[in-house]
């Protein structure tokens, strides 16, 4: 099944989009950073998915043994990485959230942006 | 030999100094320690320059291992230029933002927020010596974070709600760029920018690499603030600490667009049939929108820092058009007006840290007549807004003289572009004329002319850069050379 092959690759895009649109149409600022935990995601899983080969293992050499299929283990380093950089992100985040509601008792930006215009 | 290692050196000294700094009891210290380790940064670049400009493109094998499978830094004449304005601004921004900076920033939490400028200097640094795509991910993100918490670092709680928008944008960006660089490793293999344009003859015109052709620019462009992908920039740059704006504004976004040239020129430029075409297609109508429509909104600004904000994504249009040209002289336009655009502006957010320091606030309003309370400072704002607009004898006077040559060269309606050129320029000497007649024709809120400059050194410094304005007007062989190098890189090759 050509769909089923490519599972992976549409639950990427998919997710991809839902992180993209809640970013846009919510107000709640920790559902933004949600939103942007899932958009990350989807990336993290994309470059997984494309390290992967059928029947490919991890890639080690062992001795006496010939002939084994090893997945890619770039791609995992490098998303090791991106998984380092996305908390760090949504530590920062939460991070001014935190201080955003210390300043304006609030965590909607609708209502931050009308405080910010009365004053 | 400490010279072979010079470019691991530029991104490992401010970032192993910045833990450092976060040590040190003091603000006045951190300071030290910071604005220590910058001087010494920009005495590497100009070194680094040096060997450039001497003999050629500069390889580095960090660790020993060779690229591509080994991770590479590359500086070329193109790095070089924008290593000395990162580290330039940096320097000039500390030395010149100690009292500015001591208002703004808690001294509890000063060697903190030192600590975080000296990382972003170092990402940064980082962006424009890397060889591979993935490192410059990293080091745009490194440069990011401490970038927001530089932002944020202030008193002005319009500041917190402003690096939020700017910390979304900057993610989608960085992840955009992310995706973009995973569909050109899924078909090449490699992540090195030589060997990915070596590779891409071989896939080229496959979905997957027109994919990422698309993520990569859209997602650079968002952090280039590109226009109408600017959104974040002005709330950003105008609530910062002001000492932090004349850093961020001077380079930030400078370097982003270095990537952005560094991929679609180096990489995509004659691997990818049409790709050059669809370039300019896409971002000359952007580029034009900006320099025009960001111009008029910035007549209308109330805040000086905010004008300035709206001014630096006109600037950033004009760049973006010279390199959508997609010409020798188009690309030579582009990094020289990088470079003199930076220098400009720079000066203009050293000249605010400056008025807010003695009238507390950067509003029009209370910046009434402040060129006769403070006539140095002025008069050295007047030079770079002169250089902003291009004025003969400036170094913006070269850049606009290269980008006007190269639009008239372009086949498409040169005519056309020319025209809102002279209007965006036009209207920039609008918008800073009326801050010339504010400061110099109106009376002082108080109603009495009392003098209260700035102190000597800062004074003697904002002189500088204003001086340097006009030097690199009349004898602009530094930048010539360096964007001269940096062109025949981007439109060549590295090998």
């Amino acid at each position: 099944m050509k769909f089923l092959g490519l599972f992976n690759y549409w639950v990427f895009a998919i997710l991809l989009v839902i992180g993209l649109y809640a970013l846009i149409t919510k107000h709640n600022l920790v559902k933004k950073i949600m939103a942007l935990a899932i958009f990350q995601s989807a990336v993290f899983l994309f470059f997984i998915t494309m390290s992967k080969i059928e029947g490919g293992t991890a890639p080690i050499v062992q001795a006496g043994v010939s002939g084994q299929v090893f997945s890619n283990p770039l791609p995992q380093v490098l998303i090791l990485t991106a998984i380092v950089v996305g908390i760090s992100t949504t530590a920062l985040g939460l991070a001014i959230v935190v201080r955003l509601y210390e300043e304006y008792g609030t965590i909607e930006d609708d209502e931050i942006l009308a405080l910010d215009r009365k004053a | 030999m400490l010279a072979d290692h010079l470019p691991a050196l530029q991104v490992a000294l401010p970032l192993l100094t910045a833990p450092l700094v976060i040590l040190l009891r003091t603000g006045f210290l951190a300071w030290l320690v910071a604005l220590l380790a910058s001087l010494c940064s920009l005495g590497l670049a100009m070194l680094l320059t040096a060997t450039v400009l001497e003999t050629g493109t500069q390889h580095y094998a960090v660790g020993g291992w060779l690229p591509p499978m080994g991770i590479g830094l590359t500086v070329d004449g193109l790095s070089a230029l924008v290593l000395l304005l990162i580290t330039g601004a940096s320097s000039l921004a500390l030395a010149g933002g100690r009292l500015s900076l001591r208002k703004d920033i808690d001294n509890r939490r000063a060697p903190m927020f030192y600590g975080a400028w000296l990382i972003s200097m170092a990402g940064l640094c980082g962006i424009a010596v890397a060889g591979d795509a993935f490192n410059v991910f990293v080091f745009m993100e490194i440069s990011a974070l401490a970038t927001y918490v530089l932002i944020a670092g202030g008193r002005d709680r319009r500041a917190l709600s402003a690096v939020f928008k700017y910390l979304i944008i900057g993610t989608i960006g960085a992840t955009f760029y992310l995706i973009g660089v995973g569909f050109l490793y899924m078909m090449t293999g490699t992540l090195n920018f030589a060997d990915i344009a070596l590779r891409l003859d071989e896939v080229t015109e496959t979905r997957p690499i027109v994919i990422a052709a698309g993520f990569i620019t859209i997602g650079l462009a968002l952090k280039a603030a590109i226009f109408p992908l600017h959104v974040w920039l002005p709330r950003a740059y105008t609530y910062a600490p002001n000492a932090a704006t004349v850093f961020i504004a001077a380079c930030s976004t400078k370097v982003v667009i270095y990537v952005l040239l560094r991929f679609n020129f180096e990489v995509f430029h004659g691997n990818l049939p049409g790709h050059t075409d669809l370039f300019g297609v896409f971002i000359i109508p952007l580029a034009l929108a900006g320099i025009v429509l960001a111009s008029a909104i910035a007549i209308f600004q109330t805040n000086l820092k905010t004008m300035l904000a709206f001014s630096s994504v006109a600037q950033i249009g004009y760049i973006a058009l010279a390199a959508g040209l997609t010409s020798e002289a188009g690309l030579m336009a582009a990094l020289l007006h990088m470079f003199n655009h930076a220098l400009a502006k720079g000066t203009l957010f050293l000249c605010v840290v400056a008025f807010v320091l003695t009238s507390g606030s950067a509003s029009m309003d209370s910046l009434r007549g402040i060129g006769k309370r403070m006539p140095w400072t002025m008069a050295a704002f007047l030079v770079a807004g002169l250089s902003l607009v291009g004025v003969p004898g400036t170094a913006g006077f070269i850049s606009k003289w290269y980008l006007v040559v190269a639009v008239i060269g372009w086949d498409g309606w040169g005519a056309a572009l020319v025209a809102a050129i002279v209007i965006s320029s036009l209207m920039a000497v609008v918008y800073l004329w009326r801050f010339v007649e504010l400061a110099y024709y109106s009376e002082p809120p108080g109603g009495e002319v009392v003098p209260m400059e700035v102190s000597r050194p800062l004074r003697c410094l904002i002189w500088f850069a204003a001086l340097a304005n006009i030097y690199f007007g009349l004898f602009p062989q530094l930048p010539l050379a360096l964007a001269r190098s940096g062109t025949e890189t981007l439109l060549g090759g590295l090998f």
